[in-house]
């Protein structure tokens, strides 16, 4: 099974080897070990939960910084339209993307105009193509990621098209390639990303084999250089009629791409609980009417990212009422209608299950770990206490048949036979008078 | 050769709709535990969940039972009443003998034992009026 990196991970030194990140990883990925928190990198699906629910600040999104722009020669910024719910004054949507500009890149490509261009692509996809109702988003890689690993049944749900900051990317690179006579190979996308899980995307793509976004740089750590540039970076280059369209921006917060693809029934499911707790629904067959399905991991939608800056209700609604002070896109832009018919936005790989949840690939053996796992946990105290390191006495009995723990672990069963041990000495003093 | 079988069972308790859905959910758990195949994994997913639910909306009370083996995934429905009695009947496309009340809360649509039967590989439900009804839901591994 590949072996690859996340972004979310532990900064040891921070870690106190408490309960609260083991119980809240929807996968069930994270144990404590030796006193500190170890990740399992086959189920992690970097939904940020684990970095959300520690109170010492060890879970952590690793991106790349502003340094790794040295690596190339011309910069793209391609910013997720998050960025725009950020910031409290802005002058105008294109003030605020100079202002990136300024940060230190030679050009700024607006990941909701991709949007544009991939709701666009989606539809056009859907037209030509039946597909197993509802029809899944694949705007979320971690939700995608939860598919592969507990809902491999829907994976022929997920639309196979590439996500707009993919777009973004290829197209900007594509642009700025051509417009200015450059290789492509000097050009360096950066993808600016409220986003743990679009880093690991970025590292190992999703229905396709190599992404062309360069590097990831978290919205958090530009906040305040952006704010700064505010009052005087120049938006030269970002006419208004080159923005993209209020559902492009609207993509940024939960029901935009649902709204967007214009489908009249659709669910929009925010927070990975309850995107888990719809799935299992959906794959018990009570959604045949349902025509499209967004799930995201993050409450809010992406403006809820674990690497925003402003809290996610005021960027919510900041993005509601930008949206809503646009005018109503007549038709598509030629710019966007061209990048469709000139860019392929599908994926061009398989969507794999990730039968990490299997207790081995031969089912008799399977059945006889199982066997093993029933008759420990009627050992087990049943309390779900995460002393021993793992979140559930069940997942305890399964580490023990998988070789990885032992009954020792459980502090019941400890504390049961240190008593017993105290008991023996007690009778052997009490039986030896000499 | 040793068959080996895993088996479980969860009692159903009629008119529980706070635990709708739990016993399917801790099959399907299971299964996907035991690595049984993602086709199968979808059609017993359907079928546990319209068994389960038709136990809670029409039966008296009773269990869900499953079993794994090397040959595929058996499905047993089992409850103590009121019973069945016109099957055939029961088994048409939109047949319901579901209370209004029922209907409200969004089931009823008469598809829980049409949709059963088309789900899986094996389909056979046997009934007496006054004792109960047993379904018995097979799953082959090809």
């Amino acid at each position: 099974m590949d072996e690859y990196t996340h972004s979310v991970r532990l900064e040891r030194d921070n870690c106190k080897g408490c309960t609260n990140c083991i119980k809240n990883c929807p996968t069930e990925a994270i144990r404590v070990r030796d006193g500190k928190a170890w990740i399992n990198s086959q189920r992690c699906i970097d939904c940020g939960e684990c970095i959300r629910k520690c109170p010492y600040f060890a879970k952590v999104a690793v991106t790349d910084s502003l340094e790794d722009l040295k690596r190339f020669r011309y910069r793209i910024a391609v910013p997720a339209p998050t960025l725009y719910g950020q910031y409290k004054n802005i002058r105008s949507l294109p003030a605020l993307l100079g202002a990136l500009r300024a940060v230190g890149f030679d050009d700024v490509f607006d990941v909701a105009r991709a949007a544009d261009v991939i709701t666009r692509t989606s539809r056009d996809y859907l037209l030509r193509h039946e597909m197993p109702k509802p029809i899944i988003s694949s705007a979320c890689p971690a939700v995608v990621r939860l598919i592969q690993v507990r809902f491999p049944e829907l994976l022929d749900h997920v639309l196979p098209v590439i996500p707009p900051n993919e777009a973004a990317a290829r197209i900007a690179k594509d642009e700025f390639s051509r417009i200015n006579g450059v290789p492509k190979e000097e050009i360096g996308v950066f993808f600016i990303t409220p986003c743990a899980a679009k880093m690991t995307a970025k590292m190992n793509p999703i229905g396709f084999e190599k992404s062309a976004i360069d590097g990831c740089i978290s919205m958090i750590d530009l906040y305040g250089e952006i704010n700064r540039n505010l009052g005087e970076a120049g938006s030269e280059g970002f006419s208004p009629d080159k923005m993209a369209s209020k559902y492009g921006i609207g993509w940024s917060v939960t029901g935009g791409e649902a709204i967007a693809m214009g489908k009249e029934s659709y669910l929009a499911v925010d927070g990975i609980a309850n995107v888990i707790q719809v799935l299992e629904e959906i794959e018990n067959g009570k959604f045949t009417d349902l025509e499209f399905f967004e799930g995201l991991s993050c409450i809010g939608g992406c403006v809820g990212g674990p690497l925003i800056f402003e809290n996610k209700y005021v960027a919510k609604d900041r993005i509601r009422r930008i949206t809503e002070s646009m005018e109503e896109p007549k038709e598509s832009p030629e710019d966007v209608k061209r990048w469709a018919r000139r860019h392929d936005l599908y994926f061009t790989r398989e969507l794999e299950p990730k039968s990490v949840l299997q207790l081995d690939d031969d089912i008799a053996e399977a059945i006889r770990k199982m066997e093993e796992m029933e008759e420990i946990y009627e050992r087990l105290p049943d309390l779900d206490c995460g002393s021993c390191g793992a979140p559930t006495c069940h997942a305890l009995a399964e580490d023990i048949v998988q070789g990885e723990a032992s009954e020792m672990d459980c502090i019941f069963i400890l504390r049961d036979r240190l008593r017993q041990v105290a008991q023996d000495l007690v009778n052997i003093a009490d039986n030896n008078s000499r | 050769m040793d068959n080996h079988i895993f088996s479980g069972c969860f009692p159903i308790e009629k008119g529980d709709f706070v635990r709708a859905g739990e016993a399917s959910s801790a099959i399907k758990r299971t299964l996907r535990q035991l690595g049984v195949s993602s086709s199968i994994m979808r059609r017993v997913a359907v079928a546990a969940y319209e068994a389960e639910m038709n136990l809670i909306i029409h039966s008296l009370g009773g269990q869900m039972e499953f079993q794994v083996s090397q040959d595929g995934v058996l499905l047993v429905s089992r409850d103590v009443g009121p019973g069945i009695p016109d099957i055939s009947m029961a088994m048409k496309e939109g047949y319901s003998t579901a209370s209004e009340e029922i209907r409200m809360m969004g089931f009823g649509a008469g598809m829980g034992l049409p949709n059963m039967q088309r789900n899986c590989d094996r389909f056979d439900i046997q009934s007496r009026m006054g004792e109960g009804t047993v379904i018995f839901m097979e799953f082959k591994l090809q």
